[in-house]
């Protein structure tokens, strides 16, 4: 069965590679796929959003409808790892799990941890403030940002991070996020524009529509960011203790 | 301006009502019902609205997000087959959400808003899938809905989790294929927009592009995992059969529909009729895969012993119909699977309530489960017959005349083996559905009882009805939440059978693409 | 010989990710373990990744961020950058990975509580039991 498979995909990747010759060649400025639209993208980006960025500008403009639903996703997954994983303290009386508890106080881990988290929640927040004029955003800025608490977990304990951050305030935050975003499509909306339609909100912010759009564009990536970084600790408090919430790894 | 908005607003109400049903955590179940309901309906009003528009008008809905152009922004367009796909999805969402009052509650004791939030999370990603005119947003969307429907099918029992667990590893292979497709499609035209990507394959010097076809390729690929044709079906019985009672009634009816809407938009929207049957020379391939998958689904559900093991392998054979509708190549064939998109998501969901009620009332997954239910549960029963009558295709049921146009069109193209496939899979239909209702009405209490496998499984069951008293117990009729949705979608069955011409000459025969 | 090795080194972008896409899914669909399966999965997801990332290369240009001219113009000459689009839409396609993988592993931490392992072929066995 196995040797079979092997055969079979082997076969598949010898047509594809076969395949490979009019595919256009790596990096070639010609090729269609940096002649069609991508010219578009660049020559009239910063001049219809004011933000250089232009891969935030395709990102969070030109293609913000993906991108709610890409943060809709990470809102699926949260979601769905609690509903599979989450038990309540009812249904794990059944069955007692036993975990190393983790006695004794890192002072090198802590103290470690201690100076390095500020930074690095200082540097997401930088992270998703500048995506307008440097690589970043919402994605990334909260990643680093979820990745700070994960790190004040593993080196307190799981305990100590949820004390400190509710699971429900964590799942607020989740779809908090995507309420943002969707909100300012929605708003966008009722002032008469298509959906996610950022030029509605010059009316709100009083100011021009280009820079109404690249308002809107800093808005729906603090949406995701919110979002992503509370998706993270979610799936990290779920999986990591196995849906108990309790002690972690 | 709202009918303007329309095309975005089916989308996003049953989104928010997601999000709200997540934050609202300490709500009572009344409340979550209702706000689903509220979220289901808005959805099923805004898709009418915009058939309307598009049957008014008589041309396409162009709708631009963030009122960008559309190759460099991304558009939905309805026009009318996505119009009348939107309108199924969004009725079978409806029904399936009214039904859910008493069962959805009894899966899920705790958490039943985080249940109903994918539920709205899943209808979703069907309408934006279908609604969509982007491939990649296209691609999003099927993994959100595919994702969710991965939460939805693992709050099932015990073996749930392993079926579950397949079901993702051979749908993300699915979607990554679809997605390499894209890839494959965009490198050689740089475009994302289905139109656009039309407009740009037709050139001249793209149609004998081996890039095109590999991309093709995958992505039908792709697609064909999801919906489960036939020899890639492995995973869907499996995976559906261990469901909730309310979960297999939303996923079984739409995903796989949804999946062959979009082989369908990849077919006749993205490609054209001369480039699919002229410079890929697979009809016949596949035309054999779907007769296959007709006759050997309609066999291995004959097989079953178990209820909704039976009807998921009858998903598996009308995928079937559906694909060679499609590939016969011809206006007949492609109105037949498009019609049979409508009758079968109907049916489908007829069927898969009707057992669902008889698995609630009695607490059996087995065929045992359907003795006496003339007695018992006497609407359940007739509802059971229609939805069988549909699946055999008795006038006048619509499944009658959906099979009738996939006839009419497999033989003007020639394609007897599959008019040979759609008859014998109809006669095993029939067999099966005698043999259901035979045991419904004169079922032998006694040889059932000594039979294995009886499956006692239905955990949360709330026994006001003893298991053992079958016979003896007096009408035990459904409740009502779940015999209106019933009732209704039994009704459109035969409405829908009455009204076959209006249908496909008002809708249908406008989406006929063009080289047939 | 020339043109056989401008063929493979023009190209290669496409050779790297098709070889990691088949061992991606040789690992998904022969593999015994699931975790192994889930790395498989991963694996396949990355290939694409790369896949898609190499179109948006082009020599020659930099980075899509606008740059300023002295006279404080945006300079907005196309073929000075890159194609924004791949970038994009690999950011979506990482992130509908890493959410797939959330749920793959939380499945799994069930399938281990249910059955007791993540073998394929005990998980079968303890089923039919």
């Amino acid at each position: 069965m196995k040797r079979l498979t092997l055969v079979i995909l082997a076969i598949c990747a010898l047509i594809m590679l076969a395949a490979a010759v009019d595919l256009p060649n790596w990096a070639d400025p010609s090729s269609p796929a940096s002649t069609h639209l991508s010219p578009d993208f660049l020559e009239q980006g910063y001049g219809e959003t004011a933000t250089p960025n232009i891969v935030t500008v395709v990102l969070a403009d030109y293609r913000s409808y993906d991108t709610m639903f890409e943060a809709v996703v990470v809102f699926a997954a949260a979601l769905i790892v609690l509903v599979v994983l989450r038990r309540t303290p009812r249904q794990r009386s059944k069955m007692v799990q036993h975990r190393p508890v983790r006695e004794g106080r890192d002072t090198v881990l802590r103290g470690a941890a201690q100076l390095i988290i500020p930074v690095m929640q200082i540097f997401a927040l930088y992270v998703v403030g500048h995506g307008h004029y440097s690589p970043g955003g919402g994605f990334q800025g909260g990643v680093i940002f979820g990745a700070s608490f994960i790190l004040l977990a593993l080196c307190y304990n799981l305990q100590f991070t949820i004390d400190r951050f509710k699971e429900q305030a964590v799942l607020f935050c989740v779809a908090g996020g995507v309420l943002l975003y969707a909100g300012v499509g929605a708003i966008c909306l009722a002032m008469g524009w298509n959906f996610l339609g950022y030029a509605g909100l010059a009316g709100i912010l009083g100011v021009s529509e280009v820079m109404a759009r690249s308002h809107g564009i800093l808005l729906v990536e603090v949406g995701v960011g919110i979002t992503v970084f509370s998706v993270m600790m979610s799936l990290y408090y779920d999986l990591a203790s196995g849906g108990d919430l309790d002690e972690g790894l | 301006m709202m009918i303007d908005q329309a095309p975005a607003l089916i989308i996003i109400v049953p989104l928010f009502v997601s999000l709200v049903l997540t934050l609202a955590g300490s709500l009572g179940p009344r409340v979550a019902y209702g706000l689903l309901l509220c979220g289901m309906a808005g959805s099923l009003l805004f898709s009418l609205l915009a058939l309307g528009q598009v049957v008014t008008d008589n041309q396409a809905i162009h709708y631009r997000m963030g009122d960008w152009p559309p190759p460099m922004g991304i558009e939905l367009v309805i026009d009318h087959l996505s119009g009348l796909v939107l309108v199924l999805v969004s009725a079978c969402a409806l029904l399936t959400a009214i039904y859910s009052l008493r069962t959805a509650a009894e899966d899920n004791p705790d958490r039943l808003n985080h249940y109903y939030a994918l539920f709205a999370l899943l209808v979703t990603g069907l309408l934006g899938m279908t609604a969509s005119g982007d491939v990649f947003n296209l691609y999003v969307l099927l993994e959100i809905s595919a994702l969710s429907s991965y939460g939805l099918l693992a709050r099932g029992r015990g073996p749930a989790y392993y079926a579950t667990f397949k079901y993702l590893i051979v749908g993300t292979i699915g979607a990554c294929f679809y997605l390499l497709g894209i890839g494959y499609l965009y490198i050689m035209t740089g475009s994302l927009n289905m139109l656009d990507l039309a407009e740009i394959i037709s050139r001249p010097e793209l149609q004998d592009s081996v890039s095109i076809k590999i991309g093709f390729s995958l992505m039908i690929l792709g697609v064909w995992i999801k919906m489960a044709l036939f020899p890639l079906h492995a995973w869907l019985p499996n995976a559906y059969s261990k469901a909730g009672i309310t979960t297999a009634c939303l996923i079984a009816p739409l995903m796989t529909k949804v999946s062959v809407y979009i082989m369908l938009r990849i077919m006749f929207t993205v490609f054209s009729v001369d480039y699919i049957f002229d410079s890929i020379a697979w009809s016949q391939v596949v035309i054999y895969l779907a007769s296959a998958a007709a006759v050997i689904g309609m066999i291995t559900a004959l097989a079953q012993r178990d209820l909704r093991m039976m009807l998921t392998y009858i998903v598996v054979a009308e995928i079937g119909y559906m694909t060679g509708g499609a590939w016969v190549a011809n206006a007949a064939g492609y109105t037949g699977a498009v019609y049979h998109i409508l009758a079968d998501g109907l049916m489908t969901l007829c069927l898969f309530m009707a057992v669902g009620a008889v698995i609630y009332r009695t607490g059996q997954t087995s065929l045992a489960a359907m003795q006496g239910i003339f007695k018992r549960m006497p609407i359940t029963a007739v509802v059971l017959v229609i939805g069988a009558a549909s699946i055999i295709g008795i006038p006048p049921t619509c499944g009658f005349f959906s099979k009738f146009y996939l006839i009419q069109g497999a033989a003007q193209a020639g394609a007897w083996v599959f008019v040979a496939a759609l008859l014998i899979a109809s006669l095993v239909a029939a067999v099966m559905f005698f043999k259901m209702l035979e045991i419904a009405f004169f079922g032998d209490l006694k040889a059932l009882e000594q039979e294995p496998g009886g499956g006692h499984g239905h955990g949360s069951h709330d026994g006001h009805d003893g298991h053992g008293a079958l016979p003896a117990v007096a009408r035990q009729e459904a409740p009502l939440s779940m015999l209106i949705p019933m009732v209704i979608t039994a009704a459109s069955l035969i409405i829908l059978g009455l009204y076959t011409k209006e249908v496909v000459n008002y809708f249908i025969g406008w989406s006929i693409p063009a080289g047939f | 010989m020339d043109e056989i090795f401008h063929f493979i080194i023009g190209k290669y972008n496409y050779w790297a990710s098709l070889v990691l896409l088949f061992i991606g899914l040789y690992g998904m669909i022969a593999k015994n373990n699931l975790m192994k399966k889930i790395i498989g999965m991963v694996i396949f997801q990355t290939a694409i990744l790369l896949f898609f990332v190499s179109i948006g290369a082009k020599r020659g240009a930099t980075v899509p961020i606008i740059e300023f001219g002295p006279d404080k113009l945006p300079l907005l000459d196309a073929t000075a950058y890159a194609n924004p689009l791949p970038h994009v839409l690999i950011l979506t396609a990482i992130v509908v990975g890493v959410a797939t993988l959330g749920v793959a592993l939380a499945i799994l931490q069930k399938i281990q509580r249910v059955h007791g392992t993540i073998e394929e072929d005990e998980i079968l066995e303890d089923q039919r039991r």
